[in-house]
C-alpha cells in the first residue's frame, strides 16, 4: 500500500478521494478536505470566479491541488474558453471537461467532450473527461490525449450508485488509463464498490454536502475508498455463483490421461 | 367612450410569429382538459410515488386533493432541491429602469392611466444605481422597465446591459417581450436570462385583463421565451401571476409550459416565480383571490417535484418569514434589498413602484437569515461565454 499512488499527467497523489466543493455550506468545506484525506478538489470556474462576499477559495486549504471544470459549457467551444480561462486566472494545468446541453438530466455529452479533449490536451492541460461509460467514447478520449476517463455511476445528485457498473467495468478492462467513477456515488458502500472493482478513485459530491453531519460522513467515505482500494489490491477471492459447482460436470466425458493422437 | 380594443389573439405588425412551433396550442389543450376537481387522494399518492412526474402527475399535484399530502409533498420537494442545488442559494436584486407604459393592465400599477410619477434612468442614472447596488456585494442583477417601446427601446436596455456587465457577472432580463434578432442584441450586450410572466394563461381572462398596448396580444407574450432561446439566451423565466385567473389552471399551465420548452430546447435553464397579486398605489384593495399561503406552499412544492432542476424564486412579494422557510424547502433564488420604485438603490427616487413589497430586507439581512437557515448564499455560479 505504501508505494500505491494515483498518477495524473505526472503528479502522484496517495488520496484517491477526489472531493467536489458545490452545494456545500462554505464553512464545512474545509473540515470535508481534512476528514475526506483529499488531495484534490473540483472548482467550478465559474462559482471561483465569483467576487468578495462569498469567494469559495478562500474556503479552500492551499496545499490541494485544484481540479477545475468547465461546468456551465454546453459545447466543446465553450468548455475550451472556460478551460483557457481557468489557466489565464491561475488554476493549474488540470481541467475537468463537463459538457452538458441537457438542463434536466446534465448527462454529458460525449461528442463534444471528445472534441474538448483533443483540443486541450494538445494545448498542455491535464484533461480529465466527465463522460457518459461508453467504451468507444473512452478510447476517442484515450487516443486524444486524456489523463483519465472520469464515468459516471449514475446520473448526477442521484445517489444512486454504481448504475452504470458494468459498462464502467469495460472500459477498466479494456482502456489503459486511470478510470475515475464520478456522479452519482451517493454513499461510502458505493464508493467502497467501485474502488474494489478497480477503480483508480473516486469522486464524490452530493453524498457529502448534504449529509447530517457533513466532516462525519466525509471521514465515512474516506475510509471506504481505502478499504475497497485495499481489497482491490488484495485480490478478491473467488465468489461462488449459484449453479457453478455442478455434480455432474460437463468435462466428465474427458478422458482422465491424455487424448488418443 | 370605450375604446376600440384589438383581438388579443392575433399579433399586431412587426411581431415575430414562431408558425412551426406547437407549444401554446399544446399548453393551452392541456390546460383546457386539466380536471383538478376530479382528482383523487390515490391519484395524488400515485403522483408521489413516482420517480419522474408526469404531466399528469403535476396536475394532480396542483389539485385540492393534495392538500392533505402538503407535508408529504415539502418533505420530497426539500430532498429534489438539496439533490439539484445542495445548500446554494443564488442571491439578486432587481433594478428598474423606467417605468413608462403603454399598456393598460387593469391590475398594475404601472399601467398607462396610473397617475403615478414616470421616469426613465439615463446612463448615469444607471450607473449610479448600479454602483450602489455592486457595493452590496451582490454580483446578480435583472433588470427590469415598465413596456414602453417608446420609452424605453431595445437599444436604451442593451445599454443598460452593457452597464451592467462593469458591475455584475449574471444579468437577467424582465421587460417587455421582443423578437428573437432583438434577444440575439442583448445577448451580445451580456444578458443571459429572460423572464416573462404571462400573468394568466387564460385567453379569455388575459383579453379582459390586458386591455390595450402591446401586451394585449396573448400569443406574442406566450412565445417570448422560445424567441429569446431562439436569440441564444442561456435560461428563461416562467410566471403566473396567482390570483388573476383559476390558479390552479394557472399553476398548471406555467409549469407545462416551463417543461415543453424544456423538451424542445434541453439546454435550457429553467426558472419559476410564483408571485400572487399585491396592492398597488392606486389600488389597496387587490389581492390574492383564494391563493392563501398553504395553498402558494403547495404550487411551490408541485413546481419543485415536476421539474426538480428548475430554478425557483421566492418574490419579495411574500413576508419574510415565509420566504426563508420557502427558501430552505423549495427555493434555488432570492433577491434581496428589493425596490420596485426607479432610482431606490442610490437613494434618489424618481419614479413611483409597481407593486408593494412585502419583504425589504437588505443584503446582508437576507445573506444572515439564509446562513441561519442552513443555507449558503451564492453571488454567482454563472460565466459567460
Amino acid at each position: 500500500m505504501e508505494n500505491d499512488v494515483l498518477t495524473l499527467g505526472g503528479h502522484t497523489f496517495t488520496s484517491r478521494f477526489i472531493l467536489g466543493s458545490g452545494k456545500y455550506s462554505l464553512d464545512l468545506i474545509r473540515a470535508a478536505v481534512e476528514n475526506a484525506g483529499a488531495q484534490i478538489i473540483t472548482l467550478a470556474l465559474r462559482r471561483a470566479e465569483s467576487g468578495e462576499t462569498a469567494n469559495i477559495m478562500d474556503y479552500i486549504p492551499d496545499d490541494v491541488t485544484l481540479l477545475p471544470n468547465t461546468s456551465g459549457a454546453r459545447n466543446a467551444d465553450e468548455a475550451v474558453r472556460i478551460a483557457r480561462l481557468s489557466r489565464e486566472v491561475g488554476y493549474g494545468d488540470f481541467i475537468k471537461i463537463e459538457i452538458m446541453r441537457d438542463t434536466k438530466y446534465l448527462l454529458p455529452d460525449n461528442q463534444e467532450t471528445v472534441r474538448a479533449t483533443e483540443i486541450l490536451a494538445k494545448e498542455g492541460f491535464i484533461v480529465m473527461p466527465y463522460m457518459y461509460p461508453d467504451l468507444n467514447t473512452a478510447r476517442d478520449l484515450r487516443d486524444a490525449g486524456a489523463a483519465s476517463i472520469m464515468p459516471l455511476g449514475a446520473p448526477i445528485g442521484s445517489n444512486k450508485g454504481l448504475v452504470t457498473k458494468d459498462f464502467i467495468r469495460i472500459i477498466m478492462d479494456e482502456v489503459d488509463l486511470p478510470v475515475i467513477v464520478d456522479a452519482g456515488i451517493g454513499r461510502p458502500s458505493q464508493a467502497c464498490e467501485a474502488m474494489e472493482m478497480g477503480a483508480a478513485a473516486v469522486m464524490a459530491n452530493t453524498g457529502i454536502a448534504t449529509a447530517g453531519d457533513v466532516p462525519a460522513m466525509a471521514q465515512a467515505f474516506r475510509k471506504a475508498i481505502e478499504a475497497g482500494r485495499e481489497a482491490y489490491l488484495a485480490g478478491p477471492g473467488r465468489v461462488i455463483e449459484h449453479g457453478a459447482a455442478a455434480s455432474d460436470p460437463l468435462t466428465g466425458f474427458l478422458e482422465a490421461k491424455g487424448g488418443e493422437a | 367612450m370605450a375604446e376600440q380594443r384589438v383581438d388579443p389573439m392575433t399579433y399586431l405588425p412587426g411581431m415575430e410569429i414562431l408558425e412551426d412551433s406547437p407549444i401554446q396550442d399544446e399548453v393551452l389543450r392541456r390546460v383546457a382538459a386539466y380536471d383538478y376537481s376530479s382528482v383523487t387522494a390515490a391519484d395524488v399518492q400515485r403522483a408521489l410515488a413516482h420517480e419522474v412526474k408526469t404531466p399528469e402527475d403535476f396536475g394532480a399535484l396542483l389539485s385540492p386533493a393534495a392538500e392533505p399530502f402538503l407535508e408529504l409533498m415539502a418533505q420530497a420537494a426539500q430532498k429534489e432541491t438539496r439533490k439539484h442545488f445542495g445548500n446554494s442559494i443564488q442571491m439578486f436584486t432587481p433594478i428598474y429602469i423606467a417605468n413608462y407604459c403603454s399598456n393598460h393592465c387593469v391590475y398594475c400599477g404601472f399601467n398607462r392611466t396610473n397617475k403615478i410619477r414616470r421616469a426613465r434612468l439615463d446612463d448615469e442614472g444607471i450607473e449610479r444605481e448600479m454602483k450602489a447596488i455592486a457595493e452590496s456585494g451582490l454580483e446578480e442583477i435583472l433588470i427590469l422597465t415598465g413596456e414602453s417601446r417608446a420609452m424605453s427601446d431595445v437599444k436604451y436596455i442593451g445599454g443598460a446591459v452593457k452597464i451592467a456587465r462593469k458591475y455584475f457577472r449574471v444579468i437577467g432580463l424582465e421587460i417587455y417581450p421582443v423578437n428573437s434578432d432583438e434577444y440575439r442584441y442583448l445577448h451580445e450586450c451580456g444578458a443571459d436570462y429572460v423572464t416573462v410572466f404571462q400573468e394568466t394563461y387564460d385567453p379569455v381572462r388575459y383579453g379582459e385583463l390586458h386591455l390595450a398596448g402591446n401586451k394585449r396580444i396573448f400569443p406574442y407574450r406566450l412565445n417570448a421565451q422560445e424567441r429569446a432561446l431562439r436569440g441564444g439566451m442561456r435560461g428563461v423565466g416562467f410566471a403566473a401571476l396567482l390570483g388573476l385567473s383559476d390558479f390552479h389552471k394557472d399553476a398548471f399551465a406555467t409549469g407545462l409550459h416551463a417543461y415543453l420548452i424544456q423538451q424542445r430546447y434541453p439546454q435550457a435553464e429553467i426558472a419559476l416565480s410564483c408571485p400572487r397579486l399585491r396592492p398597488t398605489l392606486v389600488d389597496e384593495t387587490i389581492y390574492p383571490k383564494g391563493v392563501t399561503e398553504t395553498k402558494l406552499m403547495q404550487i411551490l412544492c408541485a413546481y419543485r417535484l415536476f421539474l426538480p432542476f428548475a430554478s425557483i424564486t421566492i418574490s419579495t412579494r411574500e413576508r419574510a418569514g415565509f420566504r426563508d422557510n420557502a427558501m430552505a424547502i423549495v427555493g434555488s433564488k432570492i433577491s434581496a434589498d428589493s425596490k420596485v420604485g426607479i432610482g431606490g438603490h442610490s437613494g434618489r427616487e424618481e419614479g413611483d413602484e409597481q407593486f408593494e413589497i412585502s419583504d425589504g430586507r437588505n443584503v446582508e439581512q437576507v445573506y444572515h437569515a439564509l446562513l441561519d437557515h442552513g443555507l449558503q448564499p451564492v453571488m454567482s455560479d454563472y460565466i459567460y461565454v
